[in-house]
């Protein structure tokens, strides 16, 4: 069933490669809206019968290269799930909203099918080296996006800072999933007898190494202060549809390993630095926010709130490592909060990054000072960005909310200060977003000039509120019915937090 | 050489290599007196030796290990794996040269110095045995001299020259190690050499170690035998620098490895810490160099420089680390076939030179583009292509063997190497507004191209398919 789901879009990507390119683009668009509809019902499906709190289920697993201990090992649980779901939601939100894509469909939509496959096959792999494979080659496929629909010469800087940072943290992660193959008797790459063995269970230097290597890859994958410099070019300078991708799922891949790979496979190691964890987390929210307010280029703001919604996962992922003066439940709240946010963070802000596209489609600049007034002329363009606004600036109604509202519940006793500090993060954000509106939707009408006359500047199209809108949704059901979720997420971050206390 | 071993001259065990023999020398009979439109005989007779090499080779492969006349040759897991991978690349090498070779009036010359070539890197794999080892490193490396200078070109006369000289001055150290090691060692077999080596004087023996450890890295095109690589591969036609940057190192590699394992005391001489010293210099280097460069033919040289630094960790861990062994073949295998591809599509664009030649490429000749990008993806390690497993492995295979630190040189290298790799790949899939004129892009033929697909799906059917080769692999 998941390696059905998982290889689904690359199967359908190599019967596309198959077809002309000359063909008209309605057949690949639309085949990949298809192949993104089965695949999310599937899902759907999986999520009926997964049982809340049974470990890992719908577990497939055959030998790969039995030598060194590499199977191919797939299965969701709890923490998975809901990340999976968000990815298939994602990306059938972009294949609606590439319907308006003119420029090489057939590469286009072969390499985001190719995305889909990696992105949906690393949040359900449970070996260390198929992780790695799918967040590898994730990376190759999300520089061909930047580099060939991105913003001409710069996206292509832009795709090979992305590719040379993001590499090196991949590999960063690889030694340290080499350190504890080493480390475990038998050797093996595999997450379920890895957490089962805690092969580094004494600590010591070996294991904070260990630690430090998994940690900075996934760090500069999710991204976290200071290996954030990559995030904001890459952003701005890739398609919208790329952005979406980029900010809901990929950097979700970080923050994922943290809690599939570093916690339960390394808990020792990580009680004993999750203060540093607790303290990237803050600068990160800090220093995201601060830096999106001094932003006059849209894209690249909403870039820099993604490091700050980060920095509150991180938060909350080092906050249920500190055993000191806190209890099970608020551990288990900040864990689950966490992940809740993944999930928020990934709906709003791939609708935000779609909006964005839209708003550079129809004035060919992010710069917001080219635009003002634009709720007389767009309404529904307004009304969509203002909910995605508020909903991102944590407005109790939306996931977001719950989200950030978990975390700070449940890291206020294992952090107080830090926490208190997070909290002003929210603040700043939402006079951030505030402002955006504000520059962008009130005031007397001013449209970026085409030469010699006034751009057409048209509202929303069709296929742009079927694809934005869905994601608003379910970011709104989430947050009015959170239950439906956290039930999921729940029994599998009280089995975390216990995996980590031991 | 004892009594009970004059029993082992068996030549039922040297198949693989008499066959490459016995092609090259009928083919040299047979091109002399074919007309030049029929030389593609000699081709097709060198093919079906290296075929039928490959089925003695599995065909051996079953049958447990053993040494041959005297103990001067081994056959063993080692030998057998340098005898498969260079006879795939022979295979290649023969496919992907089509094009440029075929009706050349030196055609058959062409065949008969890759396959004597061929068969020099196999005995370099098998050698046990100082004597043989030099004997094999000669033929090793002449035929490839030879082949150097076989387009007669200025740039290819040039090239052939200076491959010589190098191989001239590192030979004769090598010749010179070799005695030094006999001097110290009391004998040039390899087991009993360790012995000998274990009382010897340390300083004289790591003299000669490392003599001779020069004229195999001249033969592998690392550092600091590596001077010849830029210009040999920039100055001759694709399918001589695919052959000469491929082949011999699946057989260098493969000797030095079983020298240092079988017959220098680590705890004597610390040569793992010498070749860890050597590998990372080699990858630094082979890296920086091909940072900036902007003809493929030398970018591609650069790059084997900085692999050979990778094939040199498995060696550094020799006999310290369980996987080593199979760390280091597999790596080889991968390596060879991943850079054959990247040759194959350099021979199927024959004009075109320069990075900036192959803007575009990918409207015109899109499945070619695809190979290319699979192959120097290959090339960085990027899953599942096979050099990805092969550098798990050599990675897994340092940190085990106490060499961490070279792990890291390795990954940063690696970090490092993405991007001029990717220095080619980005002008292949700028969009059409900037494309070259197509001329450039003329296809050279079609069986460099078909070398090159066939190339790049072997090297992610290997890496997908590790699971059944590495165990192979594995000592006996």
């Amino acid at each position: 069933m998941l390696s059905l789901i998982v290889f689904l879009p690359a199967a359908a990507a190599a019967v596309l490669l198959l077809v002309s390119g000359t063909a008209p683009r309605r057949v690949f668009i639309g085949a990949w809206i298809a192949v993104s509809a089965i695949d999310l019902a599937l899902v759907v499906a999986v999520w009926l019968r997964l049982v809340p709190g049974g470990g890992f289920q719908f577990e497939q697993r055959a030998d790969w290269m039995p030598t060194v201990g590499i199977s191919y090992h797939v299965g969701v649980d709890g923490l998975s799930l809901p990340l999976v779901a968000l990815t298939a939601v994602l990306f059938g939100a972009c294949a609606v909203f590439a319907l308006r894509e003119t420029r090489r469909v057939k590469p286009y939509v072969t390499l985001f099918l190719g995305l889909q496959t990696v992105s949906l096959g690393l949040f359900v792999a449970l070996d260390l080296i198929l992780f790695f494979l799918f967040f590898d080659l994730s990376i190759v496929f999300m520089y061909f996006l930047i580099a060939g629909w991105g913003h001409g010469e710069r996206a292509r800087a832009a795709a090979l800072k992305f590719f040379l940072y993001t590499f090196l943290g991949s590999l960063a992660l690889l030694l340290g999933f080499i350190l504890l193959y080493l480390a475990a008797r038998p050797h093996t790459f595999d997450i379920v007898d890895l957490i089962a063995a805690d092969p580094l269970a004494g600590g010591g230097v070996y294991a904070a190494l260990t630690l430090f290597a998994v940690g900075v890859g996934l760090a500069v994958k999710t991204p976290t202060v200071p290996f954030h410099t990559w995030l904001p070019p890459a952003h701005t300078e890739a398609p919208a549809t790329g952005s979406a991708i980029l900010a809901g799922v990929l950097l979700k891949m970080g923050t994922y390993g943290f809690v599939r790979i570093a916690m339960p496979i390394l808990p020792d190691t990580w009680r004993q630095f999750a203060l540093v964890a607790v303290v990237v987390g803050v600068v990160s929210v800090l220093y995201g926010a601060l830096v999106a307010l001094a932003q006059t280029n849209l894209k690249r703001m909403i870039a820099y709130t993604s490091v700050n919604h980060m920095g509150y996962v991180i938060l909350g992922v080092g906050a249920a490592g500190i055993l000191a003066g806190t209890d099970e439940q608020a551990r288990q709240l900040a864990t689950t909060g966490a992940v809740t946010q993944m999930v928020a963070h990934g709906l709003i802000t791939g609708a935000l990054f779609l909006l964005t596209g839209v708003l550079y489609d129809r004035g060919h600049t992010y710069d917001m000072a080219a635009y003002s007034g634009l709720a007389a002329r767009t309404p529904v363009f307004a009304a969509v960005f203002a909910v995605a606004a508020f909903a991102s600036l944590g407005l109790p109604g939306f996931a977001g909310f719950i989200a950030e509202f978990q975390i700070f519940t449940g890291s206020l006793s294992a952090a107080p200060v830090a926490t208190a500090l997070a909290v002003t993060g929210i603040l700043i954000t939402a006079g951030l977003f505030l402002l955006a509106v504000q520059r962008l939707f009130l005031g007397p009408l001013r449209i970026p000039d085409a030469p010699g006359s006034p751009r057409p500047f048209a509202d929303l199209h069709r296929s742009e509120i079927a694809a934005i809108v869905p994601l608003l949704a379910v970011a709104t059901v989430i947050g009015v019915l959170p239950r439906f979720l956290l039930d999921v997420i729940e029994p599998a971050s009280r089995a975390l937090v216990e995996l980590v206390a031991r | 050489m004892t009594g009970a071993s004059m029993m082992n001259e068996n030549p039922g065990a040297l198949i693989p290599e008499l066959l490459l023999l016995g092609g090259a020398v009928v083919g040299l009979l047979l091109g002399a007196w074919l007309p030049r439109c029929r030389q593609w005989l000699v081709r097709l007779l060198a093919a079906a030796a290296a075929l039928a090499g490959l089925a003695a080779t599995a065909a051996a492969a079953t049958r447990p290990g053993e040494v041959a006349f005297g103990t001067s040759y081994a056959i063993d897991t080692l030998t057998h794996a340098t005898r498969a991978i260079v006879l795939v690349a022979v295979l290649v090498a023969l496919a992907l040269s089509v094009d440029a070779t075929a009706g050349h009036r030196r055609e058959t010359e062409f065949v008969v110095l890759l396959q004597l070539g061929a068969l020099g890197t196999i005995l370099l794999g098998g050698a046990n045995d100082l004597l043989l080892l030099f004997a094999a490193f000669l033929l090793a490396s002449v035929p490839f001299y030879a082949l150097a200078g076989w387009d007669k070109s200025t740039l290819g006369t040039e090239a052939a020259m200076k491959y010589y000289l190098s191989g001239a001055f590192l030979g004769v150290a090598m010749l010179t190690g070799t005695a030094v090691l006999y001097g110290v060692g009391r004998s040039t077999a390899y087991g009993p050499l360790r012995e000998g080596l274990t009382v010897a004087p340390v300083a004289a023996a790591a003299v000669g170690l490392v003599a001779v450890l020069a004229g195999l890295l001249f033969k592998v095109g690392g550092v600091p035998g590596h001077f010849w690589v830029p210009d040999v591969t920039d100055g001759t036609p694709a399918p001589v620098a695919a052959i000469v940057t491929t082949i011999p190192k699946i057989g260098g590699l493969g000797a030095m490895y079983r020298l240092l394992l079988v017959a220098i005391p680590a705890d004597t001489i610390d040569w793992p810490l010498l070749v860890a010293g050597l590998a990372a210099v080699s990858m630094t280097l082979g890296n920086l160099a091909a940072f900036f460069q902007t003809s493929v033919q030398r970018l591609l040289a650069y790059s084997t420089i900085s692999q050979v630094g990778y094939l040199l960790i498995a060696v550094a861990v020799a006999g310290r680390a369980g996987l080593a062994q199979p760390a280091l073949l597999f790596y080889l295998a991968g390596y060879a076939i991943t850079n054959l591809g990247a040759f194959a599509v350099v021979a199927a664009l024959p004009s075109a030179r320069t990075l900036e030649d192959y803007r575009g490429m990918a409207r015109h000749r899109p499945a070619l583009a695809t190979a290319l990008v699979v192959c120097l993806l290959g090339l960085i390690g990027t899953p599942p292509t096979a050099v990805f497993v092969g550098k798990l492995t050599v990675f897994t295979a340092a940190v085990e063997g106490g060499f961490a630190w070279l792990a890291v040189v390795a990954v940063v290298n690696t970090v490092a190497s993405v991007f001029y790799y990717l220095r080619w790949i980005a002008p292949a899939f700028r969009s059409a507004a900037e494309q070259a004129p197509p001329a450039v892009l003329e296809s050279g033929g079609a069986a460099a191209a078909v070398s090159a697909y066939a190339c790049a799906a072997a090297a992610v059917l290997l890496g997908v398919g590790a699971g059944a080769v590495l165990p192979l692999l594995s000592p006996a």
